[in-house]
């Protein structure tokens, strides 16, 4: 222990490079103070939108005008949704966990190009602050949704260049990230780390490089011709000139399916690594998760259109799509499978990164059968643009991403800071943020069956009681998330001294002192033929 | 609180490098070839009209830059092989040929684009409203933006060569570390390609 | 691997390449003077592909390069094929 003690005083956290205090930080190559500044970013962003949504749910307490009148509506879940998408849940897990986690977990000293990696962050910051730009200043904050569907996004008379600017900003900055992975699994795995040895985050990480770096090109230059658009009136997506609008939607679906699984295979990265290390058990059918993972990133390209059904698309079209769509959903449930047969006769400590993981299995499931039900041809004409769209896709990207984020944070906390949080609270706020997400999110199912539209400020009076429901469930949701910050930010500097291996994991990021060292490894370890990240006994 | 120098990395890795700029060449390849999609649907949907509205742009100066680009792309390849040789003044020359002939294709293509605006076809005049159809619209709303980011690309691809030649004369980038002209290398070549497609696409149709 | 990094082409070899693509390049010029109708414009394309393979295995030394770039570049191009073949999905059956 005392060898521990001595190594921390030169942890990343307090070494002094060249720039000193915040300098040091936001001018710092080091991938782990990296993903903490996008970790603080990213927890600002997630407040801003998290209250935006609370205002929503305000709104719809009761029908008609509470609070805000349709236009403020409008701005405020186009707002709600460019934040989420673009500068939390997108970026979010390879960003924070992945910059942090992926050196570590394949025995490298940093990634593979470092200052690149930090000019992703500025990029990021950028990004933030022109999207941000668009709702002080000009002309009215957007209104057209987090789609910035044509013909309308070159219609209204909002402030949208800003924000479309952004976005492409943001884009951009994912699209280094990934490329930096890439080239840094590709070179930069210690001695012995083969292919088949590498843990199963850094896998879902490896797939989601790809699609970052194949799929936002895409959505990238559709929004420079949008602003194009806006800006010359070209005509490519206006029907006035003879373009065609519903080719916007292909075209940002390109990207923004593919962004689906950007958000949600780190996430089932995650999963795949708590699960083995509180069940102590070799994870089931290892190659199965990474093929599996790899088939999701690949036919998840394929699948844009499922977005579009009741957009005008040929029939042929629409086969194709729903057939694909129900395709993606096997190699999901094989690694719902493989997690259950993990736990089976493991020996299960019960802490609270594995109670996220377990509810992460629960709303996972719900939300992907939900797919299902919207994936379907004759289904999806009922329930397009309801309520139970924004239902199916909260359970998949905050419950998914969400409680991935939140297990992840909970894992790998006494890695980051050193030192551990406070269990008991850590379990409370987990059993309020559940209960708050199902009674926030369920009733809207309900709703959208029965026909209540999503993107509508206002409701007939029979939707008013699930409405009242769902709007109590945010409460108890911002309940549930004002505890476990409390928690995690007091902890980080008065939590007990975590030791550096607390759960009993076998991945390498545990076998470095906690804080990690500025190098993060004094000798670069060698992987022996008995080595793996989940040989456990 | 001790004081730890923060170690900067003489890791020289050339195949990161190079993959990197490979996997940056694949993120450009989508951009455009999102474009090129948009160019099939449209072609698709106003067959005629494209045809018609090609006979506005002069293939004769379409193939002059096409064999200008491909003449770059071969004196920056071959730039590699001189430098590899040790042969610095010859690689100096050779990338410098690229570096002028790729600025004589801008020169090239800002008459092409200013006798277009001479004539009133630019994005959002009304003279084209007024004039052309629906589909010669949309194929000179084409034509504009994807050469314009073809140029832009090629402006990019300038001061890269730029700053390579600089610093092959410092002598950073040498015989035992020609990465970085081996990597404007490709982004150049990436250039070319693209114009490959872009010349038949908007100059040969008949 | 080091012999592969300092694989040096020689000038004569990017001297032939850049001739062919000259040729390719006048060629496509031609066919299209010819009346093929779309043949003609078929034909143009087919050439303008033989050019960028040509660019790759040569400018852009994929020929010396290890499998996996390869592999790479492949799937990247069958990327943008899928792409345009499922848009068109919609458009062919409207």
């Amino acid at each position: 222990m005392s060898s521990i003690a001595i190594e921390n005083e030169a942890n990343y956290l307090k070494y002094k490079g060249r720039y000193k205090g915040l300098l040091g930080w936001i001018l710092s190559t080091d991938h782990k103070r990296i993903g903490l500044l996008y970790l603080y970013s990213m927890a600002v962003m997630f407040l801003i939108g998290a209250g935006l949504g609370l205002a929503m749910r305000f709104e719809l307490l009761a029908p008609g005008k509470t609070v805000m009148d349709a236009q403020a509506y409008n701005a405020t879940f186009t707002v709600h949704g460019v934040i989420m998408i673009f500068m939390v849940v997108i970026p979010g897990l390879p960003a924070v966990f992945g910059n942090f986690f992926l050196p570590l977990m394949i025995g490298a000293k940093d990634v593979a190009f470092p200052r690149l990696n930090l000019l992703s962050w500025w990029f990021f910051i950028i990004g933030i602050f022109l999207v941000l730009s668009a709702l002080l200043f000009g002309s009215g904050t957007p209104d057209t949704g987090w789609t910035f569907y044509a013909p309308y996004s070159f219609r209204t008379g909002t402030n949208l260049l800003p924000a479309i600017f952004g976005a492409f900003v943001l884009g951009f900055s994912s699209i280094l990230t990934g490329l930096n992975f890439l080239v840094t699994i590709h070179r930069m795995r210690c001695p012995g780390m083969k292919w088949t040895k590498m843990p199963l985050f850094v896998w879902t990480l490896y797939g989601t490089a790809w699609i970052q770096l194949l799929a936002t090109p895409v959505v990238g230059i559709t929004l420079v011709l949008v602003a194009l658009e806006r800006l010359f009136s070209v005509g490519i997506f206006d029907p006035a000139l003879g373009g065609d609008p519903i080719l916007y939607q292909h075209l940002f679906w390109i990207y923004s399916h593919p962004a689906v699984y950007v958000m949600i295979l780190p996430a089932l990265g995650v999963i795949s690594e708590i699960i083995p290390t509180f069940s102590q058990k070799h994870i089931f059918g290892y190659k199965a998760i990474i093929a599996s993972t790899m088939a999701i990133a690949f036919v998840g390209y394929l699948v844009w259109g499922h977005h579009m059904f009741t957009a005008g698309m040929s029939g042929t079209a629409q086969y194709y799509f729903s057939l694909l769509t129900f395709l993606v959903a096997v190699p999901s449930a094989i690694k719902v499978f493989n997690w259950i047969s993990t736990m089976y006769k493991g020996s299960i400590n019960l802490q609270t990164p594995f109670l996220w993981a377990v509810s992460f299995i629960f709303v996972f499931m719900i939300g992907g059968l939900s797919g299902l039900v919207l994936g379907a041809l004759a289904a999806n004409i009922h329930v397009h643009d309801t309520a139970f769209v924004v239902a199916h896709f909260h359970y998949i990207v905050f419950g998914g991403t969400g409680f991935a984020f939140l297990g992840a944070i909970h894992y790998w906390f006494p890695k980051i800071y050193g030192r551990m949080y406070d269990k008991s609270w850590a379990n409370i706020g987990w059993a309020v943020f559940f209960i708050g997400f199902l009674t926030l999110y369920t009733p809207m199912f309900y709703l959208g069956l029965m026909g209540q539209p999503r993107r509508y400020y206002d409701y007939l009076a029979e939707f008013h009681g699930g409405n009242i429901l769902a709007t109590i469930g945010s409460w108890i949701l911002a309940t549930g998330i004002i505890i476990i910050f409390a928690n995690l930010i007091r902890s980080a500097s008065r939590g007990e001294k975590a030791v550096m291996d607390p759960w009993h994991s076998k991945t390498l990021e545990w076998t470095v002192p906690s804080p990690p060292p500025v190098e993060n490894f004094d000798e670069i370890p060698v992987l022996e033929e008995s080595d793996g990240p989940y040989n456990y006994k | 609180m001790e004081q730890v120098k923060q170690i900067v990395h003489e890791h020289y890795d050339p195949e990161a490098s190079k993959i990197g700029m490979w996997l940056f060449i694949f993120t450009e390849l989508l951009l455009f070839g999102i474009l090129f999609v948009i160019y099939a649907v449209y072609r698709y949907m106003n067959h005629s009209a494209f045809e018609l509205a090609a006979e506005e742009l002069d293939a004769f100066v379409g193939a002059v830059n096409t064999i200008i680009l491909l003449i770059s792309s071969m004196t920056i390849a071959m730039s590699t092989s001189a430098l590899q040789k040790k042969n610095v003044k010859f690689a100096l020359l050779l990338i410098g040929i690229t570096l002028v002939l790729g600025i004589v294709f801008l020169i090239n293509k800002y008459f092409e684009w200013g006798g277009k605006f001479d004539h009133g076809i630019f994005p959002g005049s009304a003279y084209l409203v007024e004039n052309f159809s629906q589909g010669e619209i949309l194929f000179f709303g084409l034509y504009f933006i994807m050469t314009g980011l073809h140029a832009l690309h090629i402006i990019i691809g300038l001061i890269l060569i730029s700053v390579t030649m600089w610093r092959i004369y410092a002598g950073k980038v040498h015989a035992d570390r020609p990465v970085l002209l081996e990597n404007t290398g490709l982004y150049w070549h990436l250039v070319d390609l693209i114009w490959i497609f872009l010349f038949p696409l908007f100059y040969l149709i008949i | 691997m080091s012999s592969e990094r300092n694989h040096i082409v020689p000038y004569k070899t990017y001297v032939f390449v850049l001739l062919a693509l000259i040729a390719l390049t006048l060629s496509s010029i031609a066919i299209t003077t010819i009346e093929l109708g779309g043949l003609a414009y078929a034909g143009a394309l087919v050439f303008a592909i033989v050019k960028s393979f040509l660019v790759l295995t040569w400018f852009m030394h994929l020929k010396y390069d290890k499998l996996y770039i390869i592999l790479w570049v492949v799937f990247v191009f069958a990327i943008l094929l899928v792409t345009v073949v499922v848009t068109f999905l919609d458009y062919l059956y409207r």
